[in-house]
């Protein structure tokens, strides 16, 4: 580890907003990073086509940790349209950008939330 | 400010202040370069060779077996190539050599260079303890081996190697026998005698000395290679110019050397391993409890991640390290924990507290309150349950 993390990324770290689980989710994303190990899992619930709430479980470092934390709060109250469009270069963005070195740990937030929005779609 | 606590003694250690005094006059006042003539010259020459006696009377050798180098992991390739480029001049074709799964890479990578170069090589494993499994190294042995390469002790999980004993398999095959012994000067017995060993590898900076010098031990009528070119410095076999500060600083560092330091430490370590075990569920000691380095404590953390450890002890001021600091900027797990049969999970929740002659007791209590609390924290956010 370097810390070369932005304090935006440690700050979303040590006090995550939106981490936890939702119980009788609408849907379910769980994704696995084969090489570093990192788990995330997002949880959302949905009406009317948005996400009306959203929490994640995370076993991983800062970063992806701090990126779950922030694609639930940029998913949130979105259409599930808008919240497909989110891409981990908006989490990376708004955490002040990661280390290059941990860029995949956006990507691994941005697939969990997709994978909750298709397994919402499934479901329905 | 609030107090920094330092528990990464494995990675560096701080210089101590009577080092740094030695060290001073040879930046800007005995600045002459020690191979020339003049009294300048002179001045630094004669500080080397104290520098060198100081390591030769620890390791209990002669000065004329101690080479200085910039770092330990010079002196690592220094040996292991020096010495098969060595052989290859005299004519040997096929050559062998083995080291171990858990050796640092200043040594694991010399050996995958070699490979490369068509020398065949053995990775000895090691049991669940983190010991080496020495009758492997004995059926591994070839008519071709010339060396085998083992840590004294281990950089991640300070477990201890069985030195003495690979040094007699060693000897009784003819085979050359180097130890990597930078984590292990500060607490063990390094009698090259004693130990049986052709070469041994040190470093200035684990012992409360500089960064920028280590030292190799070289037994008498070994013939190495060099494998770097130019002047005459370390009788041909390091040319360069000395870094005179940082080997004074080295030598000075290992005079300093005390048994009444390994003490103190051991009983902290003690403290802290127990308290861990104690005060946080689902932890596992990594490697030997017993034959174990009196400074290193090295845990296991289910459902957590080690960086996410790390980085929670650094907010409140407490420096610590995953396995080591030359793995933690990569993604991978670490070589070490993988080798003691660990699941790769397991390998990554890793911490490791490496303790040093400047930790008090308040250091260690302060970590045993705060650690329960982010572990639990970091399980709450990763949804690890306990039932």
């Amino acid at each position: 580890m370097k810390s070369n993390y932005s304090q935006k990324v440690i700050d979303r770290f040590l006090n995550p907003k939106n981490m936890g689980k939702i119980e009788n989710p609408d849907g379910v994303g769980n994704t696995e990073n084969l090489r570093c190990g990192d788990i995330m899992k997002v949880y959302i619930k949905v009406k009317n086509n948005v996400i009306k709430d959203i929490k994640f479980e995370t076993l991983g470092c800062a970063a992806a940790i701090a990126s779950s934390d922030m694609i639930c709060e940029l998913a949130k109250g979105k259409t599930l349209k808008e919240a497909k469009k989110i891409g981990f270069n908006d989490v990376s963005g708004e955490l002040g950008s990661l280390p290059d070195i941990k860029i995949h740990c956006a990507s691994l937030a941005e697939s969990a939330l997709k994978m909750a929005i298709e397994d919402y779609e499934r479901k329905r | 400010m609030r107090k920094r606590i330092y528990l990464d003694n494995a990675a560096t250690t701080p210089v101590d202040l009577r080092v740094l005094k030695e060290m001073m006059p040879y930046f800007n006042e005995k600045y002459g370069n020690p191979s020339s003539a003049h009294f300048l010259g002179r001045e630094t020459s004669k500080a080397l060779d104290l520098a060198r006696k100081r390591v030769a009377d620890f390791l209990d050798c002669s000065s004329l077996e101690v080479f200085f180098t910039g770092s330990a992991t010079e002196a690592n390739n220094l040996a292991i190539l020096g010495l098969i480029r060595s052989f290859q001049k005299r004519g040997k074709k096929k050559i062998h050599i083995i080291t171990s799964k858990i050796e640092h890479p200043a040594v694991l990578k010399v050996f995958h260079f070699l490979e490369k170069e068509g020398i065949k090589t053995t990775y000895v494993s090691v049991n669940k303890e983190g010991l080496v499994n020495v009758p492997e190294i004995e059926k591994s042995i070839t008519k071709d081996t010339i060396l085998i390469s083992i840590m004294y002790a281990n950089n991640e999980i300070g477990v201890i190697q069985p030195i003495k004993k690979i040094s007699k398999i060693a000897k009784k095959n003819k085979i050359y026998f180097h130890t990597d012994a930078v984590q292990a000067i500060n607490y063990l017995d390094c009698n090259v005698k004693k130990l049986g060993v052709d070469f041994l590898t040190l470093s200035g900076h684990k012992i409360y000395g500089p960064k920028g010098a280590g030292a190799l031990f070289v037994r008498d009528g070994i013939k190495i290679e060099p494998l770097i070119f130019g002047g005459g410095h370390e009788r041909g076999l390091r040319p360069g110019t000395e870094n005179v500060p940082s080997i004074v600083g080295l030598g000075s560092a290992i005079s300093k050397i005390k048994e009444k330091d390994k003490k103190k430490v051991l009983k902290l370590r003690d403290k802290l391993i127990i308290g861990i075990l104690k005060s946080v569920p689902r932890v596992y000691l990594n490697g030997s409890f017993k034959e174990r380095l009196p400074n290193n404590a090295n845990f296991s953390f289910d459902g957590v991640e080690g960086e996410s450890i790390i980085l929670s002890l650094d907010q409140k001021g407490i420096a610590a390290s995953t396995g080591s600091a030359c793995s933690s900027k990569g993604l991978k797990a670490s070589h070490v924990l993988l080798a003691l049969g660990h699941s790769q999970k397991k390998a990554d929740s890793s911490l490791r507290l490496s303790l040093g002659r400047y930790n008090t007791e308040r250091d260690i209590e302060k970590v045993l309150k705060v650690l329960p609390g982010i572990i639990s924290k970091l399980r709450k956010i990763s949804g690890y349950s306990l039932i």
